[in-house]
């Protein structure tokens, strides 16, 4: 009897202590997102000239926008790159940071530089850093002879999106390590101990305990990763503009160029539709994966 | 034995002192660059400055970049705050409490964290005119609630539900509520989580750049990474200011990431409740 009180008494809470966070992404998220659905529909622009509704001649327009394809292609690959190489990186780093060894602290700290940096900021070092004239990239390469004379990393639309990669993994990476190396000294020390005393190699306990373990914080951190690199915006902004011939043009900037420089508010919202769309499928799937992950541990 | 230790040991170190180069030799290579005069900005070697100059310094320190980081510095707070509230209460509520649809709670959680911000900015926009909260903090706190509540109960949640299953029960056979076992109890063992959670979220609101290059126009409200994009189109900037302001952004970051590195390295106390 008391315990069904109980029961009923921390449900109510429980709906109190969300309900705040729902009804503020209601209003910024939701809200704004059925908005842009609808928009999508119409001819519709910032002026306050009322806007027809055209059905679905937005999204065929798409279908024959060129600048729009590269862009999507774009998008994917800097995604599946960038996250691919965070997520490799990101585990070794953590595995290193786990290990107790002087000077630590020190790495540990350094780690979270470039996580510190604002985007904005990363990208116009790195600017400043693949620069053709003045760069220190061009200069420590030419030196150990990797090549012969300076390149122009940004301007070159076959290296300029590796450029965006490279500063996205420098910058992004750490976040992926400092989620894992959480999740590492969540593991209880006597696990580690009883396998010490069962005589598991090292190499066997990461395989074994570690890795299982923190597999599901490594797929939380992938999927946010992943859904935050399908977005990016500020890095080609500023690094690249798009550039050069749109070789670095993402949805969000070609989008964003599309609503606020050209006005296209309809057209760019089919655009972040379709978008949307994509990242949905993507986020499926990744929580699935994670879905299972938690079942596998919870099993144990 | 002792000679695979001593082997670990300096392939470990190596490995370390590596991660720790690339992570901030760019940061150097900026620090470097902010402090060289205009004719070692236009040539290579040398790598180092032939003589130290403040210039760029007193240049960015003069300008109005200074109202960009005292923009920045509010909303950031402001956002950490309240989506650090916020977002352990709806957490806890789904990790811990009797609710029902918390997998459906959790969903829209997702759901909007995974919104492509480009796919709310124009309503948004719209909005935000409409409230009359265009070039105010408040807009850009309100609107920044998007994607640091996500982040904020995605990671909290996973940090409650490791807490031991009978926690509650315990609290409440000593007599302690359910707000009261949330706030005392189930925070602080949380506090690694609540650490991790309020640096993401510091330093993404921070970070965005989107949001605020469309929700503001004015030096008054501006953050800083709109005042460096924006920076070159209002006058002609050379390197070495940019690279200063980078560093004068920069640095007290730093210096709150080593405060909270401590802080994260005490990781969770696992078992707390055990005994």
């Amino acid at each position: 009897m008391t315990n069904s009180r109980r029961q009923r008494k921390s449900a109510l809470i429980g709906y109190l202590f969300i309900a705040p966070s729902i009804a503020i992404l209601a209003a910024v998220g939701f809200y704004p997102v059925l908005k842009t659905l609808s928009l999508s529909f119409y001819d519709a622009s910032f002026l306050d000239s009322a806007s027809r509704f055209i059905g679905l001649d937005n999204y065929k327009r798409l279908l024959n926008d060129v600048w729009f394809k590269i862009s999507y292609r774009n998008t994917w690959g800097f995604t599946a790159l960038s996250v691919a190489l965070e997520t490799a990186i990101g585990l070794g780093i953590a595995v290193l940071l786990d290990k107790n060894i002087s000077g630590r602290k020190w790495v540990r700290a350094s780690v979270l530089i470039p996580w510190a940096i604002p985007t904005v900021i990363s990208a116009s070092m790195w600017q400043w850093l693949f620069n053709a004239d003045f760069g220190l990239i061009n200069y420590l390469l030419e030196r150990l002879g990797v090549i012969s004379s300076s390149h122009n990393w940004l301007a070159d639309s076959g290296s300029a999106m590796w450029a965006v990669i490279v500063a996205d993994v420098w910058k992004t990476t750490p976040f992926m390590a400092l989620i894992v190396l959480a999740a590492m000294q969540t593991i209880p020390e006597d696990i580690y101990e009883a396998a010490d005393i069962d005589g598991v190699r090292p190499g066997q306990r990461f395989m074994r305990i570690t890795l299982p373990m923190v597999f599901p914080a490594l797929l939380t951190a992938f999927l946010l990763r992943a859904l935050d690199a399908f977005r990016v915006f500020d890095l080609v902004y500023v690094l690249t503009g798009g550039g050069p011939a749109n070789s670095t043009e993402v949805l969000s900037s070609y989008a964003y160029k599309t609503i606020f420089s050209s006005a296209q508010v309809g057209y760019g919202a089919a655009m972040a539709t379709v978008m949307a769309l994509s990242v949905l499928v993507l986020a499926l799937v990744l929580q699935m994966l994670q879905r299972r992950a938690y079942a596998r541990i919870e099993g144990r | 034995m002792l000679r695979k230790r001593i082997w670990k040991t300096v392939v470990l170190t190596l490995a370390m002192t590596g991660v720790s180069a690339l992570n901030i030799g760019p940061f150097v290579w900026q620090i470097i660059t902010s402090l060289k005069p205009d004719r070692d900005l236009s040539s290579l070697p040398p790598l180092l400055p032939t003589e130290i100059t403040w210039t760029h310094y007193s240049n960015v320190l003069q300008s109005t970049f200074v109202r960009f980081i005292g923009n920045s510095a509010v909303v950031a707070a402001g956002v950490t705050a309240i989506s650090l509230l916020l977002g352990s209460m709806a957490a806890y509520a789904i990790a811990r409490l009797p609710i029902k649809g918390k997998g459906f709670a959790l969903g829209l959680f997702l759901a909007t964290s995974m919104f492509p911000q480009i796919a709310i900015i124009s309503p948004l926009y719209t909005m935000i005119r409409g409230l009359g909260l265009y070039n105010t903090h408040i807009g850009l706190v309100f609107s920044y609630m998007l994607f640091c509540l996500p982040l904020c109960v995605w990671l909290l949640h996973g940090f409650f539900r490791e807490l031991p299953d009978g926690l509650e029960e315990a609290a409440s056979v000593d007599g302690c509520g359910i707000v009261r076992t949330y706030w005392q109890i189930a925070l602080p063992l949380v506090m690694p989580g609540l650490v991790t959670a309020g640096l993401l979220v510091f330093i993404a609101s921070w970070n965005e750049f989107l949001i605020a290059l469309t929700l503001t126009n004015k030096v008054s409200t501006q953050t800083i990474p709109v005042g460096i994009a924006l920076f070159p189109q209002m006058f002609y900037v050379p390197w070495g200011d940019v690279a200063a302001a980078s560093v004068v952004v920069t640095l007290p970051l730093i210096l709150i990431v080593l405060i909270f590195e401590k802080k994260l390295a005490k990781g969770l106390t696992g078992g707390a409740v055990k005994g």
